[in-house]
């Protein structure tokens, strides 16, 4: 293929939405474990906003997440920085951070109910023998929850990422210049739409197949332990 | 019934699930070296007695006594007495070692970081310390040679056997074992009653709900018979065994020792 020199745009691009879809499953997996721990609580407001946060993202579409959290949440934070604290200045929310706490999010609503169900598998027994032995509520989630958590909730995750990997082409309609952004930005200039767009197409099957052995290597080590597992 | 020291002294333990009313006042009391095997048939609410007495189940009423010290409780609503004071019932449970009937070991923890886990977490204790004491009862148990193994690769009379030197590593006071050979195929029963044996040879302090007649009758000091969540009888073995009080009991020996 020829690129007719597009080809370091289309490899930043790529660049780009790796670290957009980390930089969410990273604000993600914070907010899913904070998620499923409220949606298990014993309180029953902490319960709802759990479920309300879980309900509201997981029921709208990711583009309109993503073009909500950008114009809406910098016409709020201007709002408040120029009005209420009387900053004059100009405010304006990266289109990078935007598409990272929209994805963010949205990864943060569907990864609490994989945590949430790996949480309820873990035996009570397990818990049990933590509290016998004296141990916190928050040494047994950190000491013995948590690890087996994580074990049970690897292959759903995995699962979530890869989901979230393609979600970033969304962001592309805030003007960051991701993969997406960029092989149109490519096709539209050299109008060779079909050879950018295929490269694109490879560049994200390289980055999931990355993204797989990561996973994979991810789930083997929590594995430790248990019979017949990926890292027996 | 020995003549130490009091360990531990339960008085009049109520508890109700629901409707159903399963220990209608329960009271032992404990003393250093003594062995108390608690029996009766399953619904007798026997397992539900010893999880009171570290708060794995909440009683509805009594009291729990380890060493004097009384254990603060205050009702909560729909679910009975709870701990007044946190701190102190995690010290109480740290006192007080407990070995179930399904071994609970944890299964992403090898079996030596099994025993270390609670001394260096919980009592903080240093870690080459803590590793010495366990790996001597690693060998103590006789499975040394799986300490760095995982649990699902131990059969269940070997998981049992590192469950027991997990609780023996915090130095309990006392150490409470629930139905914990119940869970055995037949031929792993005695590697596990051989470990409690020895360990009740050397003084330690144990409550043992058990189904396994003989080790009550040759091991322990003192028998409770529970039906229907009241003490039917108790006594040292000799006088249980040979010369029950009630039919129930003499009726439920019969059963049990073929």
């Amino acid at each position: 293929m020829d690129f007719q020199g597009y080809g370091d745009l289309l490899i930043q691009g790529a660049g780009i939405t790796l670290r957009l879809a980390v930089g969410a499953v990273a604000l993600g997996l914070i907010l899913g474990l904070s998620g499923a721990a409220l949606k298990l609580s014993r309180n029953k407001l902490a319960r709802a906003v759990g479920n309300g946060y879980t309900d509201l993202f997981r029921g709208l579409p990711e583009l309109l997440v993503v073009l909500i959290f950008y114009y809406g949440a910098e016409t709020l934070l201007r709002h408040v920085v120029n009005d209420l604290l009387g900053i004059d200045t100009y405010v304006e929310i990266s289109p990078f951070l935007g598409g990272v706490l929209a994805l963010g999010l949205i990864f943060g609503a569907y990864s609490s109910e994989v945590f949430r169900g790996a949480v309820l598998s873990i035996p009570k027994g397990h818990v049990e023998a933590a509290k016998s032995f004296g141990m916190t509520p928050f040494l047994t989630y950190r000491r013995i929850i948590l690890p087996q958590v994580w074990r049970v909730a690897l292959p759903g995750l995995g699962n979530l990422f890869l989901v979230t990997l393609k979600d970033t082409a969304l962001v592309s309609v805030i003007g960051l210049d991701e993969l997406m952004r960029a092989a149109n930005t490519a096709g539209r200039s050299t109008r060779d739409y079909f050879t950018f767009l295929m490269a694109a197409a490879l560049l994200y099957l390289a980055l999931t197949v990355l993204s797989m052995a990561v996973i994979h290597l991810l789930e083997r080590r929590a594995s430790r332990g248990h019979l017949g597992a990926a890292g027996h | 019934m020995g003549t130490g020291a009091v360990a531990l002294e339960v008085r009049g333990i109520h508890k109700t699930f629901g409707q159903l009313e399963v220990l209608k006042g329960i009271s032992l009391t404990a003393r250093d070296g003594d062995v108390i095997s608690i029996l009766g048939s399953s619904g007798s609410g026997k397992s539900t007695f010893l999880r009171c007495l570290n708060l794995l189940e909440n009683p509805d009423k009594g009291s729990i006594r380890l060493r004097g010290e009384e254990l603060s409780l205050k009702p909560e609503r729909g679910n009975g007495l709870v701990a007044a004071n946190a701190k102190q019932l995690a010290t109480f449970r740290s006192r007080m070692g407990f070995v179930f009937q399904n071994f609970n070991l944890w299964p992403h923890l090898t079996i030596l970081e099994n025993i270390m886990e609670a001394p260096v977490q919980v009592k903080k204790q240093p870690k080459a310390e803590v590793r010495e004491r366990a790996l001597a009862l690693l060998d103590k148990v006789g499975i040394a040679a799986k300490r760095d193994f995982y649990p699902a690769h131990l059969s269940g009379g070997q998981q049992q056997r590192a469950a027991i030197a997990r609780a023996l590593c915090m130095e309990p006071e006392v150490i409470l074992f629930d139905e914990p050979t119940s869970a055995l195929d037949p031929e792993l029963v005695s590697e596990v009653l051989g470990v409690m044996r020895a360990l009740a040879e050397e003084g330690r302090t144990m409550l043992v709900v058990t189904h396994e007649m003989n080790f009550a009758r040759d091991v322990s000091s003192e028998v409770i018979f529970l039906h229907q969540g009241h003490i039917e009888e108790q006594g040292p073995p000799a006088q249980i065994f040979s010369q029950p009080k009630t039919d129930r009991v003499r009726q439920f020996l019969t059963n049990h020792l073929s």
